[in-house]
């Protein structure tokens, strides 16, 4: 509290810290959780942390979209399958390396992005979000009905990204370190990307997007290159993710898990980055600890969304501002 | 493809859109008059399906188990919207998304710690449980006929409602400019609790008519709440017309889609091709249908007046 308050004082230092403080916090705590977990079961800490951080990447994308940009796209899913499925099937064929996979997964995303939002930024509200459900859900039956790449059952990915010929990423905790980084940077470069001049004029459509037209900007155009670079990111953690539990399928695009992006997006707290990572973490950590309680877990589960949604406004990172604005009296 | 599938596949189409009909009409009311994105429609589907379950094996008589099913899911999602839903109106949709969200996940566990996780069954009435001959050489199940028969009676109570009463009016009028309406001096919010006591009905009712020939179990209100919601998009949100013609497209063009996939595929690829890109593209088909719409119409097919 003292440095938001120094932060005004206008002490460059300290405001550089206070508004970085959490992001801080929670990556160095990502650093050095294999430390600790060394001691207990390691394996199972790590894969779980992986698990959180790469679906942090996913749902950081899908703020750019939902918080940033008022468009809620409950499609997202499609994009971490493209992404998985492109291990999945290089790699089928013998292309294990990353220098190519990595590659084909963004491009494929990306191109999924573009074909698919020209259509979905027609429409708005209600609408944008149903059609993005329609069009992922043809992703999801294409990848049902791919036979020789298991079809319903998935796909097994029996060999690891290669790292340009050298196998380091069959490594658990080399994974986990190259999931960090792929976090932060998609974190850096979200930051980047919305205090730059083309993510003002994207959230100034988010306000009112008449406007932005009026004043010369072509709205569509920036949202388009904006869900491409959403998409590219969660594709990107679809060819982590392939890689972390090492198997895709189709289940991997249902619109549950979409939903499940959501859900961590709105928890955390839209159109704060921060948020993002949080919801995603306390996600996926309050199902592994409530799993871990009883098998009927979800009974508690969705009660304690239902209470977020109509308790807590603007997700934990808003209850966590709010919280900080009492202390200070 | 002969005549006699044709036929019968065309009736069964008919019969999922009736369904989808019964399903989307509580969901468009709900979206248009109230704004209000309701994810657990489809859980109270599945609830009103259990309840007839429940009510059947306590009274062992159809008719009762009907009546009850449906005063139980009226009262249920009655106790929601006091809970819940009421608390949520004017939010932004997603806290709507996040806590219907919640309610499914809840529903679907809880029907499991309730019932068990194995599907159940509904018997049908005795009367109604033969076959009848359509035309010679077509045999069709009565049920089927009741379900299309009883959907396309509430359409007709429907639009009477909607279109010749009081209520009706204030409902139009509320899905056109509900601040309008409050502000004319109507009680909106009880307008709000009959429309939403309303569409949970007919979600419940969609459910028990159905229970006799799907199997009853967790999750089976998911699939239909994202059909119910495609169907109520290219009508057009709010509009009962829409959702109508709507429902009876998506209901035909699925069945259909599903029968003869493979068969027309076949006339231009090999068989076994055929038979691997058929089923994925008949489950495609509806998806495809609404993304066209969408592209074509960005507000639906019967944009509700004012909304568009």
């Amino acid at each position: 509290m003292a440095q938001l308050a120094l932060s005004r004082g206008g002490a460059p230092r300290r405001s550089l810290l206070a508004g970085n403080a959490l992001p801080i916090l929670v990556f160095a705590a990502f650093a050095l959780l294999p430390l600790f977990a060394a001691f207990k079961a390691e394996a199972y800490v790590l894969g779980l942390v992986t698990r959180v951080m790469i679906f942090a990447i996913a749902a950081l994308s899908l703020d750019l979209l939902v918080g940033y940009g008022a468009l809620i796209s409950f499609g997202h899913a499609a994009f971490i399958g493209l992404g998985a499925y492109a291990v999945g099937i290089l790699g089928a064929h013998g292309l294990h390396d990353a220098l190519i996979t990595l590659p084909v997964a963004l491009a494929v995303s990306a191109l999924f992005a573009w074909v698919t939002g020209i259509v979905c930024l027609r429409t708005k509200g209600a609408y944008f979000i149903m059609i993005t459900l329609a069009f992922s859900q043809m992703a999801f039956f294409i990848a049902t009905s791919l036979a020789p790449y298991g079809g319903d059952d998935g796909l097994t990915i029996r060999v690891r990204s290669t790292l340009a010929g050298s196998p380091i990423l069959a490594n658990d905790r080399a994974l986990y370190y190259v999931c960090l980084a792929c976090l932060i940077g998609a974190y850096l470069l979200c930051r980047a990307l919305i205090a730059s001049r083309f993510g003002r004029v994207y959230r100034g459509a988010r306000e009112n997007a008449a406007r932005m037209g009026t004043i010369g900007f072509e709205v569509y155009r920036f949202q388009l290159v904006m869900y491409v670079i959403a998409g590219m990111l969660a594709g990107l953690a679809g060819f982590l993710l392939g890689n972390a539990t090492d198997f895709v399928s189709p289940a991997f695009m249902s619109w549950q898990r979409s939903g499940d992006l959501l859900i961590m997006v709105i928890l955390g707290g839209m159109g704060t980055l921060n948020g993002a990572i949080v919801g995603a973490a306390a996600f996926l950590l309050t199902e592994e600890w409530l799993s871990g309680l009883t098998e009927h877990w979800k009974v508690i589960f969705g009660p304690l969304l239902v209470l977020v949604a109509v308790f807590a406004r603007g997700g934990l990172i808003g209850v966590g501002t709010r919280l900080r604005g009492m202390l200070r009296g | 493809m002969s005549l006699t599938l044709l036929i019968v596949q065309t009736l069964n189409g008919l019969q999922l859109g009736v369904l989808l009909f019964l399903i989307a009409a509580g969901l468009t009311l709900v979206f248009g008059v109230m704004d209000f994105i309701n994810l657990a429609h489809g859980v109270q589907y599945m609830l009103g399906a259990y309840l007839a379950v429940m009510f059947y094996g306590l009274t062992g008589n159809f008719l009762f188990a009907l009546v009850l099913a449906l005063g139980a899911a009226l009262v249920f999602g009655l106790i929601l919207e006091f809970a819940v839903f009421r608390h949520l109106y004017d939010r932004d949709h997603l806290d709507q998304v996040i806590a219907t969200f919640g309610i499914i996940i809840f529903l679907n566990q809880g029907v499991k710690l309730l019932w068990g996780a194995s599907p159940l069954s509904l018997p049908m009435p005795e009367i109604f449980s033969g076959s009848v001959v359509l035309m010679p050489g077509i045999l069709y199940p009565v049920w089927r006929l009741v379900i299309i028969g009883s959907g396309l009676a509430v359409a007709l109570i429907l639009y009477l409602l909607v279109g010749h009463t009081r209520v009706g009016m204030l409902v139009r009028a509320g899905a056109t400019n509900a601040p309008m309406v409050s502000a004319l001096g109507v009680n909106i919010r009880r307008l709000f609790m009959i429309v939403f006591g309303f569409g949970t009905m007919l979600a419940g009712f969609a459910g028990i008519m159905i229970a006799p020939i799907l199997s009853v179990e967790p999750g089976m209100g998911d699939t239909i709440l994202i059909l119910a919601f495609v169907v109520i998009v290219i009508g057009g949100i709010g509009s009962i017309r829409g959702a109508f013609l709507a429902a009876l497209i998506i209901g035909l063009v699925d069945t259909l889609g599903r029968s003869f996939a493979v068969d027309i595929l076949r006339l231009f690829m090999a068989p076994s091709p055929a038979r691997t890109v058929g089923p994925a593209i008949a489950s495609m088909l509806i998806y495809l249908l609404m993304a066209v719409v969408l592209y074509l119409r960005p507000a639906g097919l019967f944009p509700a007046k004012g909304r568009a």
